[in-house]
């Protein structure tokens, strides 16, 4: 009952960036010189999702899942092979390669890699004022060092040392900097690239909290990207879980993590180890492993290491459908079923 | 916000500074440093080439053919009685302008090709690809050695036609490296953030894949030196009487057991300026570069 | 009682010029019994791979050096062996699987050539009884189809069948001892559980004893009995793991735990330690939390603390949870 009083209402009215079927198929030669065949690869099927303004969505799956991919096709990082992005009514995807650029001002990126994000030639100022340069924010260099400043005191890094270059700091420190870029421009949707998943354990939380304050000072929208359920349960408002490209469930934080419908949603909760001796070993533990891409199995692309497969599982795949108001779940045999925890 | 006191939250290594690995990586190094003042001395002669010849270069005479080293001419003289000393001292001029000049041409050229080729990929790549391919598959002398065909010879001609034999080495080595910083994330995190194509090129692209030409283009001095030796020396190079370490040896070659002096000294000079830009590319990647380097 | 199977003495690893060494790992003691299991946790920096390496001697030489300390597996100094004698330890009594199952395997051998290999050192069998025992093991580490897959080559496995050749390897020779570094870190979670139940199992049935290393605190309290909680190269922490999870004694491994996300937790906002993790040997005085610590006095900035007794088999090295500790068990003891 508690549960569902305490998920939040599914956002109303227009969301702030919404995606509509959005696909991308790599497609790569196999085989040597002409006679290869082409393999396809659909890394993102048919996705759609919304996020609304101040709200944070998860993306959660292994590797593999199209999460990834997903992100960057929401900034147009990689040019969707169909569908739509639509960011406060405007679909990025029609864009001119100029039109973009400028849209770039409300729509950032966090990345996963606090080493290789940052150029290891430029110093900390220098990263952090390029998005200043591009859009003619500020007047003068020592405006922008000012603005700088500014930024780094919001993520918490002492200004004295914007001069430094980003190998001198630590993960967690760069991590911090590439946040501060991500807000020069003052953006209200940013795609999080599992922002933490490269850090030292005790400094993931700083990351975390620190999103979450910027959030409700700037009322940021996140996507918020995540190979395990855990890290995201403090910062999500939703969750969708994905699963070969697809999303196979996804719905308020709370009904993810109570009472998932979605046997690979059950799977993922109960394979997490957690930090606790005692806990009950009731585990799920999935045979075998994650398909190709490349060769998909038919039907239902979790049915071949699933426990409650079916042969129309096999045959037919099933449509994300709503299982309650606002949570969907793609599964033939769909039931909620609390997890241990 | 948070409890931290200010000390934790010091950058956690100081990293040293360009001038600092500079004096490690010259000076802690002999070799390197060797090679440093062998080169200054070389530019040196060049510069200072009428004060220091004690000879016109071009002045010839009778009286004095292919004489041994004597107080007068110290390397002897050639087969028109000219001085040696003084003809290799002006000879370093053409051999160090082409030695700079050629690989310097070759590698504005040729990086841009490949960076281009690398960026864009697609079709353009394809296209640089080829030609290069097309290229590279001729050795440099006999490329060198068809463009000179063409456009006869002429010092001008000289640092265009091996110019010309260098650039699909660094069209290669640029694309290669391009096609490697382009996958860096700091390179999507500009484009993230609406940072032109251009813009990306010129600050995070060509920074980055500099190491290599620049290593490339000290390397290259060295063989830009041999090349010019190599196509004076089949008569297509400096076109006499100019002389340049190139010509100095084929005429010398032509009395090798009268008077085998030219040939020695020009052949030393051009082992020595070869070695130093070698010993010396190498610390020029250590500097660029100091995480490659041990 | 029996002597443990391995037990580490006061080890100290050393990088740079001996003139001024960077110690990497600090005056490091634990050990392990027969058939246990031990959990080394820590973060960057902390040491633990390090300590690992040790143990086999694999610690690269140079820049790094073993400075100090006793490794006695069995009651024998490993230390103390000649090098030569070292590969007859590896494999045979200690065997180690490593973090990359892509890398550790030799991509242009066969699977079923590559585990093998490893029995051939150590044992004298013949191919054909070879090829049998290799069946047999890729049986215990649940492979399917092991006959259709021993003449396969690595790179038609999986990361997580990849990993479990990896441990097929490694108890070819029914080694006392198999240490774990970091075996699950690139494997997905789902994958990760799939290993680390087969580790528990080889356990079981092999009786072999078991040094896990990781940095993640929830396959330790999963799979350990005991842990060392290890933090900028020193121990700061051991016991059992319910003494660890339950009633943590350092500020370290209490913030930790709490700074973790859980599946479970309901709160708004996570605990955080302020600050980064040192670079290794980068604190050379005092407790090396101390800059992170919400607890620290001035005695942690001079002295290093030692290991105190918290419990019959729980330690821990803090100044003022000791104290603190020992005013309570007093205040208990009077009335």
């Amino acid at each position: 009952m508690n549960a569902q009083a305490s998920t939040r209402p599914a956002p109303v009215a227009e969301p702030l960036i919404r995606a509509e079927g959005l696909s991308k198929v790599f497609s790569s030669k196999t085989g040597l010189g002409f006679g290869g065949k082409r393999a396809d690869v659909r890394a993102v099927d048919t996705v759609s999702l919304e996020v609304a303004r101040g709200e944070t969505l998860a993306v959660v799956g292994e590797s593999g899942c199209g999460k990834s991919t997903l992100g960057r096709l929401m900034l147009r990082l990689i040019e969707p092979s169909a569908g739509k992005v639509l960011y406060d009514g405007e679909d990025l995807t029609q864009l001119s390669p100029r039109g973009m650029r400028a849209m770039r001002r409300h729509v950032q990126m966090i990345f996963q890699d606090p080493y290789g994000s940052l150029s290891p030639r430029r110093s900390v100022a220098d990263i952090i004022a390029e998005p200043m340069g591009v859009f003619g924010i500020g007047s003068s260099a020592r405006e922008r060092r000012e603005m700088v400043a500014d930024l780094l005191t919001q993520v918490g890094l002492p200004p004295r040392y914007m001069d430094r270059y980003p190998r001198q700091f630590s993960g967690g420190q760069r991590q911090r900097i590439g946040i501060a870029r991500a807000i020069a421009l003052g953006p209200s949707f940013i795609v999080a690239d599992e922002p933490v998943s490269a850090l030292d354990v005790s400094v993931q939380a700083q990351v975390i909290n620190l999103m979450q304050d910027l959030q409700q000072k700037r009322g940021l929208s996140y996507l918020f990207i995540a190979h395990d359920l855990a890290v995201v349960r403090h910062i999500a408002d939703r969750v969708a879980v994905m699963y070969l490209g697809r999303i196979v469930e996804m719905g308020p934080k709370d009904a993810i993590y109570r009472t998932p419908h979605h046997p690979y949603t059950q799977a993922l909760l109960s394979a997490a180890p957690e930090p606790d001796p005692d806990r009950p070993s009731r585990r799920i533990i999935l045979q075998g492993d994650v398909p190709s891409p490349t060769n998909m199995p038919s039907g239902c692309a979790f049915s071949s290491r699933c426990p409650l497969a079916q042969d129309i599982c096999r045959q037919e795949r099933p449509p994300l459908r709503d299982e309650l108001p606002g949570h969907q779940v793609a599964c033939h045999f769909a039931r909620p079923n609390p997890i241990p925890v | 916000m948070t409890t931290a006191s200010i000390d934790t939250f010091e950058p956690v290594s100081p990293a040293p500074s360009r001038l600092e690995i500079f004096r490690q990586v010259i000076l802690a190094r002999p070799a390197t440093l060797f090679a440093a003042i062998v080169i200054l001395i070389f530019v040196l002669i060049a510069l200072l080439a009428p004060w220091l010849a004690p000879y016109n270069p071009l002045a010839q005479s009778f009286l004095k053919i292919n004489k041994p080293p004597s107080a007068a001419n110290w390397l002897g003289t050639d087969q028109f009685g000219r001085d040696v000393l003084s003809r290799m001292i002006y000879g370093s001029r053409n051999s160090l302008i082409l030695g700079l000049l050629s690989p310097a041409l070759a590698a504005v050229v040729g990086t841009t090709l490949g960076v281009v080729a690398g960026y864009f990929g697609g079709i353009v790549d394809r296209v640089i690809s080829r030609i290069v391919d097309l290229l590279i598959s001729f050795p440099e002398l006999l490329l060198a050695i068809i463009i000179a065909a063409a456009l006869g010879g002429g010092f001008w001609n000289i640092v265009v036609v091996i110019s010309a034999a260098f650039v699909p080495g660094f069209a290669r080595v640029a694309r290669a490296q391009t096609m490697a910083v382009r996958q860096e994330p700091y390179v999507e995190a500009a484009v993230a953030v609406g940072v032109s194509t251009p813009v990306i090129i010129l600050r995070h692209i060509i920074p980055n894949i500099a190491a290599p030409i620049v290593v490339l283009m000290t390397l290259w001095t060295a063989s830009a030196i041999r090349l010019e030796a190599s196509l004076s020396f089949l008569g297509i190079g400096t076109q006499p009487p100019n002389p340049s370490w190139g010509n100095i040896i084929r005429d010398g070659l032509n009395n090798l057991f009268g008077s085998p002096w030219p040939v020695i000294g020009a052949g030393f000079a051009i082992t020595c300026v070869v070695l130093a830009f070698n010993v010396f590319g190498d610390a020029v990647r250590d500097i660029l570069d100091p995480e490659t380097a041990q | 009682m029996t002597a443990p199977l391995l037990r580490i003495e006061n080890l100290s690893v050393e990088f740079g010029p001996r003139a001024n060494p960077i110690r990497v790992v600090d005056d490091v003691s634990f050990e392990i019994e027969a058939g246990g299991s031990v959990g080394v946790v820590g973060e960057s920096g902390s040491g633990k791979s390090m300590t690992s390496l040790s143990i086999l001697r694999l610690v690269p030489e140079p820049p790094g050096r073993i400075s100090g300390g006793r490794i006695l597996f069995d009651g024998a100094d490993l230390l103390a062996l000649p090098r030569n004698q070292m590969p007859d330890i590896r494999g045979r009594d200690v065997a180690m699987i490593f973090q990359e199952p892509m890398s550790s395997l030799n991509p242009v051998m066969t699977i079923g050539d590559q585990i093998g290999e490893a029995i051939l050192l150590h044992q004298d069998l013949n191919s054909a009884q070879r090829r049998k025992r290799v069946l047999e093991l890729l049986r215990l580490v649940g492979i399917p189809d092991p006959a259709g897959r021993i003449d396969a080559y690595p790179h038609q496995f999986s990361g997580g069948m990849r990993q479990r050749v990896m441990i097929a390897m490694a108890v070819a020779c029914n080694p006392r001892l198999l240490i774990a570094d970091e075996p699950t870190t690139a494997l997905d979670v789902t994958i990760q559980a799939q290993v680390l139940a087969l580790l528990k199992d080889v356990r079981q049935r092999l009786g072999t004893a078991i040094l896990l290393i990781s940095h993640d605190l929830g396959i330790i309290a999963d799979s350990c009995e005991r842990v060392v909680v290890m933090y900028a190269g020193r121990v700061v922490e051991e016991g059992d793991v319910r003494s660890i999870f339950r009633n943590p004694a350092h500020p370290y491994t209490r913030a930790l735990l709490k700074s973790i996300p859980r599946l479970d937790d309901e709160r708004d906002r996570l605990y955080q330690i302020p600050g980064s993790v040192p670079l290794a040997g980068s604190v050379t005085q005092g407790c090396a939390f101390r800059a992170r610590c919400p607890l620290r006095v001035e005695t942690c900035a001079v002295d290093r603390p030692p290991l105190f007794a918290f419990g019959p088999s729980h330690k821990a090295a803090c100044w003022v949870t000791a104290e603190a500790a020992q005013a309570r068990s007093a205040a208990e003891a009077s009335p």
